[in-house]
């Protein structure tokens, strides 16, 4: 919880440092995503304090206070906070970035064309980077058929999560509908307002998020089957590297998406847009992904613990008879 | 000298170092992971206070603004925020698998489970 407070503090404090697109990540990564994760993970393995000597804490705070005191005298020569004549301002990159770039591209938005044209081939490594941890979820803990069989309500078992908390209930179905559609709005309105591939997939896994929460994992899984997320996943790297194939096909490098159509200016433009749209199918997938394999595996565990709890208390039953 | 221009950096090393801290000595693997996820959050606010041009708008070309914040850190860590949250998914994971392999996610536990078996 404390942490899902800080992202979006430090979200807060993106948006005031400028930083637009940043904090839109930030807000909802922070303090949907992670914190969904970190507590189902708690809830999974559970808390246990126990004593041990505190030698190893006394070396880890000598350690962490001197790096602290060594990062602290570097700050001395930093250039001051916005400071407009700092190394990083000056740069002739940053200078094409901010003046050029617009006039090249005919996208207002300076951080768009720079995450997915001139910096195309980073941008493709990270989203590489997201369908490998998505694939290594899958592998460490994917879907796998339950030990017990399905649950049955004859067993006694019945899935509170879709009935109860009536007002849960109203206030998601009301939020959900204009999250998925604000996903898709800045999807592609990327170019022009703060918004892009990114922003986009972490939205609209946040909105898949809440509908998770509310409803349970056997509902959501009715609604988007996994098998189809699994090939969305892949479905994004192919268009990214698919833009990438065709500008070499036609003559051009990797990437350089001025090959597209005869116009430079509307041919780096669509570029732009077709490698968004693979960034955001990925993001979204492998993020939605992601969630549905780990409420699956908590599912999981509580199903076999409240099985175990059954067994036993059926021996209970039968001994004492 | 003006100092109060440095408090940012300062409150990046303060985070740096708790999230530091925290990885160095719990043996909890889950506050391990919470470690690193301090570590990462504190370098994406010092990038983003790189960023800050004093005046500056958002970068988003609009006629007769001049003045804007450097783009090029915001990219970075725009997608480092993502890349982030998915490597924080494989850890979490990870310790879901050891969990249900060894019983327990405290590091010195399962290295003793490791050295009988």
């Amino acid at each position: 919880m404390l942490f899902g407070m800080y992202s979006l503090v430090s979200a807060s404090f993106f948006v005031v440092v400028d930083a637009a697109d940043v904090a839109m990540t930030e807000a909802a990564v922070g303090a949907g995503v992670s914190t969904i994760l970190m507590l189902s993970t708690l809830a999974a393995t559970g808390y246990t304090v126990r004593k041990r000597p505190p030698r190893r804490e006394l070396l880890a705070i000598v350690v962490a206070i001197a790096v602290g005191g060594a990062l602290l005298y570097g700050t001395l020569d930093m250039p001051r906070f916005g400071a407009p004549n700092a190394p990083l301002h000056q740069h002739p990159v940053a200078h094409h970035y901010i003046q050029v770039s617009p006039k090249e591209t005919g996208i207002p938005n300076m951080v768009t064309p720079l995450l997915a044209s001139y910096r195309g081939y980073d941008t493709f490594g990270e989203v590489l980077v997201v369908f490998t941890a998505g694939i290594g979820v899958l592998a460490l803990i994917g879907r796998r058929p339950r030990e017990n069989g399905e649950l049955a309500p004859e067993d006694g078992f019945v899935d509170h999560t879709a009935t109860r908390h009536r007002v849960l209930r109203v206030v998601a179905k009301t939020l959900i509908p204009p999250i998925l559609l604000y996903a898709w709005y800045i999807q592609a309105h990327g170019d022009y307002g703060p918004g892009g591939g990114f922003q986009a997939g972490v939205v609209l896994a946040a909105g898949m998020m809440l509908y998770l929460l509310i409803f349970g994992v056997d509902r959501t899984e009715k609604l988007v089957r996994p098998r189809t997320l699994e090939c969305l996943i892949a479905l994004g790297v192919l268009v990214y590297g698919g833009v990438g194939l065709v500008n070499m096909a036609q003559g051009g490098n990797f990437l350089d998406y001025r090959t597209l159509v005869h116009d430079e200016k509307h041919a780096i433009h669509y570029g732009i847009l077709a490698v968004e749209l693979g960034v955001g199918i990925t993001v979204a997938a492998v993020m939605t992904t992601i969630l549905f394999t780990f409420a699956g595996h908590l599912r999981n565990l509580l199903g076999t613990a409240y099985m175990a709890n059954l067994s036993r208390r059926s021996n209970q039953g039968a001994q004492s008879a | 000298m003006d100092l109060i221009g440095l408090f940012n950096y300062w409150v990046f090393i303060v985070l740096m170092m708790s999230g530091f801290y925290l990885l160095l000595s719990a043996r909890n693997l889950v506050k391990k992971i919470i470690g690193v996820n301090l570590f990462q959050t504190s370098v994406f606010v010092f990038y983003i206070s790189t960023a800050n041009v004093t005046g500056g708008a958002v970068p988003i070309h609009d006629e007769g603004i001049e003045v804007y914040s450097n783009p090029l850190p915001h990219v970075l860590i725009l997608t480092a925020i993502v890349v982030g949250v998915a490597s924080t998914a494989l850890g979490l994971s990870l310790i879901l698998r050891i969990k249900a392999e060894y019983g327990t996610i405290e590091e010195d536990e399962v290295d003793a489970q490791d050295v009988l078996s």
